[in-house]
């Protein structure tokens, strides 16, 4: 919203004081302004009011012609002007030698042969309409070489508030709520709007106007006649075009300018339009054509304004073009009111239209405005024209009332909110410059709200904080720090965990972490044939192609890898995030938070792979918790998973995960070639293991023995069971030194560390243990290689 | 025999002088000194000799054999060092001109600043605190003082779920959470409560290079007696100084939010020119930084905390606003789209 500074100075008179200061503290006490800065009329200098004392056709031009202007300096001076209203007798906006318009000097000119020793002006020229259509006309009855900034407020200071700053304070509607803050800010008196007084047409008669839904708080409205004027005075006309509007006639000019200088929104019907006005709601949805000539789907819960059963507006939003002001329309019917701010809200995103006066109607307009703005409308008619005739006495009905709001409050609580000192008087004066009635009683406060914040904004007690503390100015404050009791912070474990995955992720194994989006993209699911899995799903997605949340990360990894298959030939990738494992019984959201990992690779095999994945997590478990894990094996249910090799994380008795191969379908589908594999574990299940302490054990001085037995073996489980049924307190490592595969069968190579704390060990001792060993496997038939 | 002398003499310099090796020089050794050696033949011959003679030239070969033996000796030391010099000239000088194999993995740059940021408020004694991303339409709305109609909660903003549940749309969805986590600590102990909580958060919007459906914020409160707006200022000065790494100007103008009372837009001078003014923070010198506030009554109330015995502040930071100021991405979207050659330049490098 613009704003104008000469409006505001109306209501406030802010002499002696630097204006672009006061804009900034307006800014830092009340709403943001807009970094840049209007200075209108402060490129435009020398501009006089002129009269045309003769016309000539330029003898070669049809559009130019030779004037003789005298701009009551007693000469004439030649002007060449290519304006087709001009007209001998015609005063104008003549810019002298010498002036200054934008950019533009003026200076003698050639033009077509002629000499041009100055120019006479349109409107858009002077910068105060954008209306280019000819030369400016100067009705005002004033001496020819008059300055016509001396007759227009051409000079004002325009600044723009952020609409989105102003949702909660429905006075900031307009320049007389700005005044107020002005006021406040600066510290001078707010000068009161001057209106008519319409009681002294309560003996004329009514208007048949009847509130059938309460959506309506309050309807006031006025019939007059006999408007003679149609255009509105030069200085309205800048002010409603310096605030972004355009002028139109005068009538619909001064419903702009009371609703840019109230906030109030005014319509005027005809007359014969709206005889029997009725608001209310229709039983079913119709088409209505509102006055800008769109006809418009109308559902039942939008509030019409009706001449009896016809729609002749929609409430708050904007008139019906059958109703509007039309040549021969002799009497009008204004109307003012006040309607309820979420119904107009809501029907405004329904006809996706919002209006000026809509967006003013959301943020809950105070209902005791609207017969102040009648009487401010007719006074302003009135002085532009004379001749103007009420002919109805007010009419007003006033459905719903705000409650007076009053709050108590002691000067202690202000001292504890605030942090800092600030004085009662300081605390009276500023509320009393908002327009709140203050009482104080010793320490003690009585607040009344005015009904223009009364409407939502000031309900509780930390609102008035607020109003005292914008005015005082958050740089005023003298800061300092908080005085609490010390205590210890506990981390949170799953927080902590979370930070040791990904550290070791990136840190040990070089994998990168990557985010992604709780849902399933359709497309690219589609596309790799991973199937999309019933799951909860997104009510209102406006992209077809999320809809479905998903239940594990993997799919969404491999969507990923894919669009990273030519990144490298090796490559891993992690994320911790959610995944959602349908609805639990209470009929929440079953939300899981997983740590996810696939890795592709061009230059391993799937068994390679899978085994440094296997010892990745592997090394998870053993980093953070100290705890082994054990894998078994478990039956692939998702389109995306292998047949084979899908093992379950067990870690604690409790599967915490699993690791698996991707399905070659899809693993084909993002690289004929490469290996895929991927784990998932839950992160919450994992942070809650116990952590095993450490117990550490002293090295033995003695020398230690290993011994590295091959047997031909499918698997190293029987030879680990072998180990450890011998249960010999002298093994103290059994690792995998060597498998081997050749035409007579696979053989594996297990490195057996012997050690005694107290002695060195004997070769006997040893042997018998790897005796052990060998008879036992040997009854399962698992021979010694050679 | 003195001739014999002299002849092995000679005839060892001789081979010494060719020696190349140490096993070359090993069969040297046994040629001469070895048990089948020449000097041991040499001392066989003895047992023909007088007493005299053998006494004289036993000390002769004696002497001989010490001379020999440290020939050979000398020789080994040396052989050891040339070959030392071999190797050292064997080894080629490296090109170092082969740029460095940089390969490593990489942090989201979410998860960068997000633990720049926990590592200041750890500093300041507050908790880490994490969420769900689904929660209810009490936890995101009704609970924060955001009444049913307000515009925040239309449809078009919102992820609604078939179940009633939505996804959140500010990490400001777990304050109640919070606020019930640790009342009784507040209420019974004394202990303040002090948590910032990071968190995913999704908004119902078509994306392009400045909007994103989901996103990260992080959120911080304080509650406690007496915390009022001069410890707001002041936390919010100290916090984001140390969050940039320098003296940082505040400025708060009021804003409206429902779940503060009052409520402000803190304002920050300009990172790139200081407050001078540049086209980063269209001449005005100040950027709008994060929203922040005194804790609205109602909304302790709802955390089971009485707001006429204790007061609080909140704030929230945009974390992917941060990461995309700190790092200059520009496309908002890059950082949901797992493309490595992007992901890859984000390193833990403080």
């Amino acid at each position: 919203m613009f704003l104008s500074m000469n409006w505001i100075s109306d209501y406030v008179d802010l002499s002696g004081l630097d204006k672009r200061e006061l804009i900034s503290r307006f800014s830092l006490s009340t709403a943001e302004v807009e970094n840049e800065i209007f200075y209108k009329g402060s490129d435009l200098s020398g501009v006089v009011v002129a009269e045309i004392k003769s016309v000539e056709e330029h003898p070669e031009s049809k559009k130019l012609h030779l004037l003789k202007v005298d701009c009551g300096d007693g000469v004439l001076t030649d002007v060449v002007c290519g304006a087709p209203n001009v007209r001998v007798g015609m005063k104008t906006a003549f810019a002298k030698l010498g002036a200054q318009i934008g950019d533009i000097t003026i200076t003698p000119r050639k033009l077509a042969g002629y000499t041009s020793n100055g120019m006479c002006c349109s409107e858009k020229e002077i910068g105060i309409s954008d209306d280019h259509g000819g030369i400016m006309e100067i009705f005002e009855d004033v001496a020819l070489g008059t300055d016509i900034k001396d007759i227009y407020q051409i000079d004002d200071i325009v600044f723009e508030v952020d609409n989105k700053s102003l949702t909660n304070r429905p006075d900031l509607w307009g320049h007389y709520g700005i005044a107020r803050e002005f006021a406040a800010i600066a510290g001078r008196e707010l000068k009161p709007l001057e209106v008519i007084d319409l009681s002294q047409y309560d003996n004329l008669p009514g208007i048949d106007m009847k509130i059938e839904n309460t959506l309506c708080q309050r309807y006031s409205c006025l019939k007059f006649e006999n408007i003679q004027m149609n255009v509105s005075p030069v200085n309205m006309r800048i002010r409603l075009f310096y605030c972004g509007m355009r002028a139109i006639n005068l009538l619909a000019d001064l419903t702009n300018y009371l609703m840019l200088e109230m906030g109030q929104p005014m319509h005027a019907f005809d007359s014969r339009k709206v005889e029997k006005i009725r608001i209310k709601c229709f039983d079913k949805p119709f088409v209505f054509r509102t006055l800008d000539g769109v006809d418009r789907n109308v559902d039942e819960n939008t509030l019409m304004i009706c001449n009896g059963d016809t729609p002749v507006a929609i409430a708050g939003i904007m008139g019906g073009l059958d109703s509007e002001i039309v040549e021969d329309t002799t009497t009008l019917t204004l109307e003012s009111a006040t309607f309820d701010a979420v119904s107009v809200r809501k029907s405004t995103v329904r006809l996706a239209h919002r209006t000026d006066a809509s967006m003013r109607y959301e943020k809950c307009l105070d209902p005791e405005m609207t017969v102040k703005a009648i009487a401010r409308f007719v006074k302003l008619l009135m002085d532009i024209d004379g001749g103007v005739k009420i002919v109805s006495s007010l009419t007003d009905e006033y459905a719903v009332k705000y409650d007076t709001v009053t709050l108590s409050f002691d000067k202690s609580y202000v001292n504890r909110y605030t942090g800092i000192e600030i004085s009662n008087e300081q605390i009276v004066k500023t509320l009393e410059s908002l327009g709140f009635g203050v009482t104080l009683a010793g320490e003690a406060f009585t607040v009344t709200v005015p009904s223009w914040r009364a409407t939502k904004d000031v309900t509780i007690k930390a609102d008035i904080i607020e109003e005292i503390t914008r005015i005082y100015g958050y740089d005023n404050f003298d800061v300092h720090t908080t005085r609490v009791p010390l205590y210890p912070v506990r981390a949170y474990e799953e927080k902590t965990v979370e930070d040791k995955m990904k550290d070791i992720l990136v840190k040990r194994y070089s994998l990168h972490e990557v985010h992604s989006y709780i849902w399933a993209y359709y497309d690219e699911y589609k596309a790799l044939g991973i199937e999309i899995e019933d799951n909860v799903k997104l009510v209102n997605s406006t992209n077809p192609n999320i809809e479905t949340l998903r239940r594990s990360m993997i799919p969404t990894q491999l969507c990923q890898v894919k669009s990273n298959f030519q990144y490298a030939a090796d490559f891993g990738i992690f994320e911790v995030g959610r995944v959602v494992d349908g609805l639990k019984d209470d009929n929440l959201c079953n939300e899981k938070k997983k740590l996810g990992i696939t890795l592709f690779s061009k230059t391993k095999t799937i068994e390679q792979l899978y085994f440094e994945l296997r010892d990745m997590v592997a090394v998870l478990f053993d980093d953070i918790k100290h705890t082994a894990i054990t894998l078994s094996k478990k039956e692939a249910t998702h389109s995306y998973q292998h047949l084979k090799n899908l093992n379950a994380i067990v870690a604690d008795g409790k599967e915490i995960g699993e690791i698996g191969v991707a399905h070659p379908v899809v693993s084909k589908k993002i690289d004929k070639k490469a290996a895929i594999v991927f784990a998932e574990l839950d992160v919450t299940e994992f942070a809650e293991i116990t952590n095993k302490s450490i117990s550490y054990e002293e090295p033995s001085r003695f020398p230690e023995m290993t011994v590295d037995l091959s047997f031909v073996a499918e698997k190293f489980e029987p030879i680990a069971n072998a180990i450890a049924k011998a249960n010999s307190p002298l093994v103290k490592k059994v690792s995998v030194a060597d498998i081997y595969q050749d035409e007579n069968g696979k053989s594996i190579t297990v490195r057996i560390l012997f050690s005694h704390a107290e002695r060195t060990l004997t070769r006997e001792e040893v042997t018998e243990v790897t005796d052990a060993v060998i008879a036992e496997l040997a009854k399962d038939g698992i021979a010694l290689k050679n | 025999m003195e001739e014999k002398i002299l002849k092995l003499k000679e005839q060892l310099e001789n081979e010494l002088s060719k020696v190349q090796d140490a096993a070359e020089l090993e069969s040297i050794r046994v040629a001469y000194l070895g048990k089948k050696g020449c000097i041991t033949e040499l001392l066989k011959g003895l047992k023909d000799l007088s007493d005299e003679e053998k006494k004289s030239f036993g000390q002769k070969v004696n002497l001989l054999k010490g001379e020999v033996s440290a020939k050979i000796d000398d020789y080994k030391v040396k052989l050891a060092e040339a070959e030392v010099l071999k190797e050292i000239e064997a080894m080629p000088e490296f090109d170092m001109s082969i740029p460095a194999n940089l390969e490593r993995g990489s942090y989201h740059p979410i998860t960068l600043v997000q633990r720049e940021c926990e590592k200041v408020f750890k500093s300041l004694g507050f908790v880490v605190e994490d969420y769900s991303e689904i929660v209810s339409e009490y936890e995101c709305f009704e609970a924060l003082n955001i009444p049913k109609h307000h515009p925040a909660r239309d449809m078009q903003d919102t992820y609604y779920l078939e179940n009633g549940q939505l996804l959140k749309t500010h990490t400001s969805a777990a304050q109640n959470a919070i606020y019930r986590k640790y009342k009784d600590a507040l209420i019974n102990e004394g202990k303040p409560i002090k948590a910032i909580f990071p968190g995913r958060c999704f908004r119902n919007e078509a994306t392009d290079a400045c909007h994103e459906n989901t996103f990260f914020q992080m959120e911080g409160v304080m509650v406690g007696k007496d915390i009022n707006i001069s410890n707001l200022i002041f936390f919010m000065k100290t916090m984001l100084s140390e969050v940039f790494q320098r003296d940082i100007k505040v400025r708060l103008r009021p804003g409206f939010f429902p779940f503060v009372e009052p409520g402000f837009e803190l304002d920050i001078n300009c990172l790139i020119c200081g407050g001078e003014g540049c086209p980063s923070c269209k001449q005005s010198g100040w950027l709008e930084l994060c929203p922040c506030g005194m804790i609205h009554p109602e909304v302790l109330k709802a955390g089971g905390i009485d707001p006429e015995e204790y007061t609080g502040f909140a704030f929230g930071l945009g974390l992917t606003r941060l990461a995309m100021m700190k790092y200059g991405v520009k496309d908002i979207r890059d950082l949901n789209s797992g493309v490595l050659k992007s992901m890859e330049q984000f390193t833990d490098g403080e």
